[in-house]
């Protein structure tokens, strides 16, 4: 959409000076203000404004901690608490930032799954919903390495767990766990990386992040119908006033949640481990990752089998590699999503059969989650097992299914017709009370 | 958008964020069992969103701390300066450091020497190293009680850690001190081993027994204040206490809390409104 003409008119001599050279108010002015949104966009829509405030508050609070980080195995756990208990507000930037970890993985996952059910990630915007795979990705592993670098127990034997992923890959596998960690085991080289790459990371997350922004603009917004704008003028509204100040208040509630966790419950999301210092010889009783990695710990646990050849002894997959490729496939198997759902219908509003299967796998994910918390014992390995398998079946064999067999709802012709449908409906649910 | 959508949103919201941490919170020691019994709750003058420190309470407490747990448990990481949280004065902060001998040095002649603690310092270890500790302790190191408080967190259970986001309980810590210093005696079950050396107590994180033996008996703390020295008040003190020295911006960390919350809802609020506004303006 905003691909058009531009109707950036600068006022003042300066911006006419600046638009002729480098016009970047025409370009922000275009992206921020006379952009069109769908004017039907229900609140669900605010996540992806609400986590690009997010990083910024993750890099601003995250610079002020790296100023006075210590990334040394001899003084990283003790640079923290000096953090909390010395620096000026130090407790209120980390508690900021660790929180701060946890409420942007809420949101992108509220926002993966709006995503999911209303087909964002259908044609055209199939390279923007991939985009948002990738920023997916660096923010796991930015998280990943910045849970490392307070040095605390479970920092040091979750680092050990998750480098030794590396290690099943067969062959060369033992050979990069090596150059990963700098070392045989981790120690003061891979706390020094993380450390440098916890820094970068996140900001390469806001380069795909801009990528992201603009291939967005490029398609537009979908919207809760998933019926493409066809008349600019009655189906869309400028960006600004309109949708910013929905997005603000938006952000200012979900600041609200941040604030309940950081002002009054600032350990809750953590691990009370990590509050001792990291200590190679004691293994904790129970290693778990952050809440928001425990669906795929599960599923990378869940794989307890070699996979070979039958009726011989010949392993082709054992049992670790197994449960790595599964932990990588359910995150790589979204990079497909597009091209393995080939419903025409994008909205899942107007797909009956869609709906049922999409709330059904986001509890197969909330399920995940919590067996990722539990020990990988008895009943909790066979529950790990049948919602892994749910999981893949959903993509793999329940969406192309439902592509081809499912009858969807009538379409509405346009967004107006949807919006003034639901008036009619309103004020009709509305004439008992009268 | 209306107000219902809004809202729902929000109860969405809230919903997914707490089934996603319901994941997570109950994850430390699901495996074993332990403790065997649930930390019995203390209402400790911190709790809630208007939690503050009872600072006699918290002056007990040291001394509890300084006459009876420091023979063994370390405090690396607090400083005397940070006493006057307590109350103390500066003078009276000073008197306490000086009690304290504290290895300085190296002199002008390279030895090392003992002085009287300054404020400044940091509460000295009972032991040179670990090694030493470990040894005088039949080889478990007597945990160091500077984050003591926050790290020590039994699992809550569902559906309970979902209420706790409500109710804002997070005294997990100084209930299971309290607890745990409170739960010797018991005759342990029979079908429990209880190996030499080790005492039973079912409200221990990590098994049926700790290397520790009951720490705390009536009357071994003298209390100038009237309160019961008792072992019941013992533990409460010195759990509070301990809940300090782990956090020592609890307080403040509530009162910028409830400034922030209270600006964010005023702020949200004008929000919707001029939202409302800035919508209401649109014809169809």
């Amino acid at each position: 959409m905003s691909a058009g003409h531009s109707s950036y008119e600068p006022k003042s001599g300066v911006g006419k000076w600046l638009d002729e050279r480098l016009p970047l108010p025409r370009l922000m002015y275009d992206s921020f203000v006379a952009y069109p949104v769908p004017r039907n966009l229900n609140s669900w829509y605010t996540f992806g404004g609400i986590l690009a405030i997010m990083l910024v508050v993750q890099i601003l609070t995250g610079v002020v901690l790296a100023m006075h980080y210590i990334a040394s195995t001899a003084s990283a756990f003790e640079s923290v608490e000096k953090i909390m208990r010395d620096v000026n507000y130090g407790w209120l930037m980390r508690r900021l930032h660790a929180n701060g970890a946890s409420m942007f993985f809420v949101a992108v996952y509220i926002h993966m799954f709006r995503g999911m059910y209303y087909g964002s990630y259908k044609a055209p915007r199939e390279v923007l919903w991939m985009l948002g795979v990738i920023i997916f990705l660096l923010m796991m592993a930015t998280a990943f390495m910045g849970y490392v670098l307070p040095w605390g127990q479970m920092s040091f034997w979750g680092a050990t767990v998750i480098t030794g992923f590396f290690s099943a890959i067969p062959l060369i596998g033992e050979s990069i766990q090596l150059w990963l960690l700098g070392g045989f085991a981790v120690d003061n080289a891979t706390l020094n990386r993380f450390f440098s790459l916890h820094y970068l990371l996140p900001f390469m997350i806001a380069g795909v992040v801009i990528l992201h922004v603009w291939a967005l603009h490029v398609t537009g917004q979908t919207n809760p119908t998933g019926v493409e704008v066809k008349n600019m003028r009655k189906e869309t509204v400028p960006f600004t006033p309109y949708a910013t100040i929905k997005d603000a208040f938006a952000l200012v509630c979900f600041f609200l949640l941040y604030g309940w966790f950081v002002f009054y419950l600032p350990d809750y999301l953590g691990h009370a481990d990590n509050y001792i210092q990291a200590d190679p010889l004691k293994t904790p009783a129970h290693i778990v990752p952050e809440w928001y990695f425990l669906p795929f710990y599960a599923i990378l646990r869940a794989v307890t089998f070699d996979i070979g050849i039958p009726f011989t002894n010949i392993v082709l997959i054992d049992s670790k590699l197994g449960g790595v490729i599964a932990m990588f496939g359910s995150i790589a198997i979204l990079f497909f999503l597009p091209w393995l759902d080939r419903s025409s219908v994008r909205s899942g509003n107007y797909r009956p059969l869609f709906k049922q299967f999409f709330w059904i796998f986001a509890f197969t994910c909330v399920m995940l989650g919590w067996l990722g918390s539990r020990p990988a014992e008895g009943i909790y390995t066979t529950l790990s097992q049948i919602f892994t398998f749910y999981y893949f079946a959903h993509f793999l064999i329940i969406l192309p299914w439902l592509s081809y067999f499912e009858k969807p709802k009538p379409l509405p012709a346009s967004i107006a017709d949807a919006v003034l449908a639901k008036q009619d409906e309103g004020a009709t649910s509305l004439k008992p009370a009268e | 958008m209306n107000l219902k959508s809004i809202l729902s949103g929000i109860a969405g919201l809230s919903l997914a964020c707490s089934l996603a941490v319901a994941t997570g919170a109950g994850s430390a020691e699901a495996a074993s069992g332990y403790p065997l019994k649930k930390p019995r709750e203390v209402d400790w003058s911190f709790a809630g969103p208007f939690g503050t420190w009872d600072k006699a309470q918290l002056q007990r407490g040291f001394k509890v701390y300084r006459e009876i747990c420091a023979a063994c448990h370390s405090m690396d990481l607090v400083a005397f300066r940070t006493l006057d949280d307590l109350g103390y004065s500066d003078e009276q902060v000073q008197a306490i450091a000086s009690e304290y001998d504290v290895t300085d040095g190296p002199n002008e002649e390279g030895e090392m020497f003992t002085r009287p603690g300054r404020p400044t310092d940091y509460f000295p270890s009972p032991y040179e190293n670990d090694k030493a500790a470990a040894y005088a302790n039949n080889g478990a190191v007597p945990p160091d009680f500077s984050l003591i408080a926050k790290a020590r967190a039994p699992e809550r259970g569902f559906p309970t850690f979902i209420f706790d986001v409500l109710t804002l309980y997070a005294e997990n810590g100084p209930d299971y001190i309290y607890s745990l210093l409170t739960g010797y005696g018991e005759e342990p079950p029979e079908s429990i081993e209880i190996s030499d050396g080790t005492y039973y107590n079912p409200y221990f994180i990590a098994g049926p027994a700790l290397a520790m033996a009951q720490p705390l008996y009536e009357g071994m703390v003298t209390y100038d204040d009237g309160s019961p020295e008792t072992v019941d008040q013992y533990s409460k003190d010195v759990s509070a206490f301990l809940m300090w020295a782990a956090e020592p911006m609890l307080v403040e960390r509530k009162q910028m809390g409830f400034n922030v919350m209270l600006f964010l809802l005023i702020f949200a609020s004008l929000l919707y409104f001029t939202k409302k506004k800035v919508w209401s303006g649109l014809k169809d």
